[in-house]
């Protein structure tokens, strides 16, 4: 242990020994939880995009640590971070067969899908539970589903279905789709074919934006033409990395909203949520890491929340009964969205409402007030039990096959 | 008809106006968004005034002796004293950040606030006006209660999951007991012999006995037609003589009322949306509720079990506390 860190450990001792409630505290236990990223390389700047967050994800690791830590002194449990950004070409897998080796069980990951496989493959991870916060992938939730992988982090299937929900709702419902030309906008773009079809709406043009180019200066000429000769209520578009998206605003041919990854988009978290006492957690974040809470950071603060809550309720730090606790029925999270969040035993997804926000507000969220589910409203965003790729058997009550 | 004469039949007039002869009464409401108190007649509901104070008002609790109002002016770090008679702020109390809610110890003199950034509880002075004590507890400390015995005081925290009850003599935490997803809210049996937390997303409301600190009871709700995760219970009020324990279910728009002795829930009453804290008439005859979405306060009947009017307020009504 390094020496500040030491440092910290005593001062809070000193503070614990004060209070007799605190008495727990004697036989104090660490529970170590990893977050593992890889930097996304950084691309060429097509757009005005905005800076990228400093220590995305982990800075709301962080905070989670703290609140954990906050929590455990009640009761002789403390948490410590592993934390291990590498750089865009780093080793991922030794990075994580390093942190399994100081006897890390829990691993936050803000990876790419491939890599993050790689990791829940390795024979490493066995007894190991992968929290993936980095990738809204839907083949991860489906096909290439993993026992020992839980996604805190909505796929793009839920996104797109809370923003369906919405827009069905308004009865804005003649889509005009815009995909570009990454993997992931075409992921993208499915997931919003699948939620047209599941909520009644009609994707009545598609076009592809194939233009490489830096449109800042031509997007006046060129998106009246592009939008041109179709009816249709609002603009979707299909650009994750926001090379070209901001453009559709205020410049199609028809006067028509824009939404997706653009405009009105579907999100985990964004800044402008405040209420069910979100304003909180905006609050502390901002006051942590100097800048505002991206999804990244909500999903890793609530990933590492889930090791702390699963601490707390079975008052134990040992992998055993946590990994029950988290696949059991009495798994719930609070998490500033106005209902509990819980795994779905399928696929070990995440439930959660969704923010659709615009650039500086918050419009409404998901599930939409009329769209029904025998269980649970949540279940109407994504892949729901009938509809799952996911094979593995469902993990009740623990007993997960792993 | 002579001036005396008029005189005396105004003050009659003014008399039969009021039910039963009851004294006059007066609900306090602070709307968060607004920055105002909203101050209604108790009976009638009419407006009486609205008082401008600080930015995001949210806890209110009438002083001692019912001539003052403190305010959380959560957004003014800072814990304001409306004089009742002149409507102005006389003075401020050293709150800590962030004051969310507090509770009056039946003394009158310290209060015991939550201060939801730093996971602390600050207890404070009003006559000296300084903060006496600052209390670590869990994370987002919310609810606060004060038995009436004035022995215990508990606080809520709502990312921790617990309630940590605070020994009044010397300030010092004495058992911390786990409760279900957070828990909004506290309020101590007129005898002091349970507490009540509410816990919004675990859905119950936990009754912890006082003497073992351990959870007796956990009262679950169910309407007909409303999702259970709707079902959320925010504020409590223990009738003092009387079967009855009432809780506000924030997003399911009722209010269940409950039998103290059974935990049975009795009936739930429609009130206005998003309800959110409850507080009795000094006798114990009506039951307000402010209703945060619908921008209003529900007026219960505490002996026939039915809400008798809806009177609008500022924007998000959020506590309330009723003087004379």
């Amino acid at each position: 242990m390094a020496w500040p860190a030491c440092l910290a450990y005593a001062l809070l001792s000193l503070t614990i020994g004060e209070n007799s409630a605190f008495a727990a505290a004697a036989e104090k236990t660490t529970l170590q939880i990893g977050f593992l990223a890889i930097e996304k390389a950084p691309a060429p700047a097509l757009s005005n995009r905005e800076a990228t967050p400093k220590g995305l994800g982990l800075q709301g690791a962080q905070l989670a640590i703290r609140d954990n830590g906050t929590t455990g002194k009640f009761l002789g449990q403390s948490f410590r971070l592993e934390a291990v950004v590498l750089p865009a070409d780093g080793d991922a897998l030794r990075a994580f067969r390093e942190l399994v080796a100081k006897g890390v069980r829990h691993v936050v990951t803000l990876l790419p899908a491939d890599r993050l496989l790689q990791l829940a493959d390795s024979p490493e991870a066995k007894n190991v539970l992968l929290y993936n916060v980095g990738s809204a992938d839907d083949h991860l939730r489906n096909e290439a589903c993993r026992p020992n992988l839980l996604h805190v982090l909505p796929s793009r299937a839920m996104l797109a279905d809370a923003l369906a929900q919405y827009l069905v709702r308004k009865r804005w419902s003649r889509w005009f789709l815009v995909v570009g030309p990454r993997e992931a906008d075409r992921h993208f773009a499915d997931a919003i074919r699948r939620a047209a079809s599941r909520f009644g709406a009609r994707i009545v043009k598609e076009k592809n934006w194939t233009y490489s180019h830096d449109a800042r200066r031509t997007a006046a000429a060129e998106v009246p033409l592009f939008t041109q000769g179709a009816d249709y209520d609002l603009l979707l578009l299909a650009d994750e990395r926001g090379d070209f998206g901001e453009y559709f605003a205020y410049r199609s041919w028809k006067p028509r909203p824009i939404a997706g990854t653009q405009g009105l988009t579907p999100t985990a978290w964004h800044w402008t949520h405040e209420q069910w006492g979100a304003a909180q957690l905006q609050r502390r974040f901002q006051k942590h890491a100097g800048r505002r809470m991206q999804p990244e950071d909500y999903a890793a603060w609530l990933a590492i929340r889930a090791v702390g809550e699963a601490a707390t309720r079975t008052g134990k730090t040992d992998f055993p009964p946590l990994r029950k606790y988290l696949f059991g029925e009495n798994f719930a999270l609070q998490g500033f969205k106005g209902q509990k969040l819980t795994l779905r035993p399928w696929n070990h997804q995440l439930r959660q409402p969704i923010l659709l926000a615009a650039p500086k507000a918050l419009v409404a969220s998901a599930p939409q007030e009329g769209f029904l589910h025998p269980k649970t409203t949540l279940d109407s965003l994504g892949y729901d039990a009938p509809e799952s790729g996911c094979t593995f058997a469902p993990s009740k009550d623990g007993k997960t096959e792993n | 008809m002579g001036t005396r004469q008029i005189f005396r039949n105004t003050v009659l007039a003014f008399l039969l106006a009021l039910p039963n002869g009851a004294l006059a009464t007066t609900v306090y409401v602070s709307n968060e968004k607004d920055n105002t108190i909203t101050v209604l007649d108790g009976q009638s509901g009419e407006l009486k005034k609205t008082i401008s104070v600080g930015q995001r008002p949210r806890g209110i609790v009438l002083s001692a002796d019912r001539k003052a109002l403190y305010i959380c002016a959560s957004d003014d770090d800072t814990i304001q004293v409306l004089d009742l008679k002149t409507a102005k702020i006389t003075h401020t109390l050293p709150s800590g950040d962030d004051p969310e809610t507090f509770a009056l110890h039946p003394n009158g003199r310290f209060l015991y606030v939550s201060n939801e950034d730093d996971n602390l509880v600050t207890v404070i002075d009003v006559e000296k006006r300084e903060a006496v004590a600052e209390i670590p507890v869990g994370v987002e400390p919310e609810g606060i209660g004060i038995s009436p015995d004035g022995k215990w005081a508990i606080a809520t925290s709502e990312t921790t999951n617990m309630a940590h009850w605070i020994d009044t003599k010397t300030n010092a935490l004495v058992k911390n007991v786990l409760v279900d997803s957070r828990p909004r809210y506290v309020a101590f049996t007129p005898k002091a012999e349970e507490a009540w937390v509410s816990a919004e997303i675990g859905g119950k409301v936990n009754v912890i006995d006082s003497a073992s600190h351990e959870i007796v009871r956990r009262i679950g709700f169910a309407i007909p037609g409303i999702e259970s995760a709707k079902l959320q219970p925010v504020g409590i009020a223990h009738m003092k003589d009387g079967p009855w324990s009432f809780v506000a279910l924030g997003p399911a728009n009722h209010v269940a009322v409950i039998d103290r002795k059974t935990y049975a829930v009795e009936k739930y009453l429609l009130v206005g949306s998003r309800v959110w804290n409850l507080a009795f008439s000094p006798d114990g005859k009506w039951l307000y509720t402010t209703n945060g979405t619908s921008n209003d306060v529900s007026i219960i009947d505490v002996e026939a079990l039915k809400v008798r009017k809806s009177v609008a307020t500022g924007r998000f009504p959020w506590g309330i506390d009723v003087g004379p």
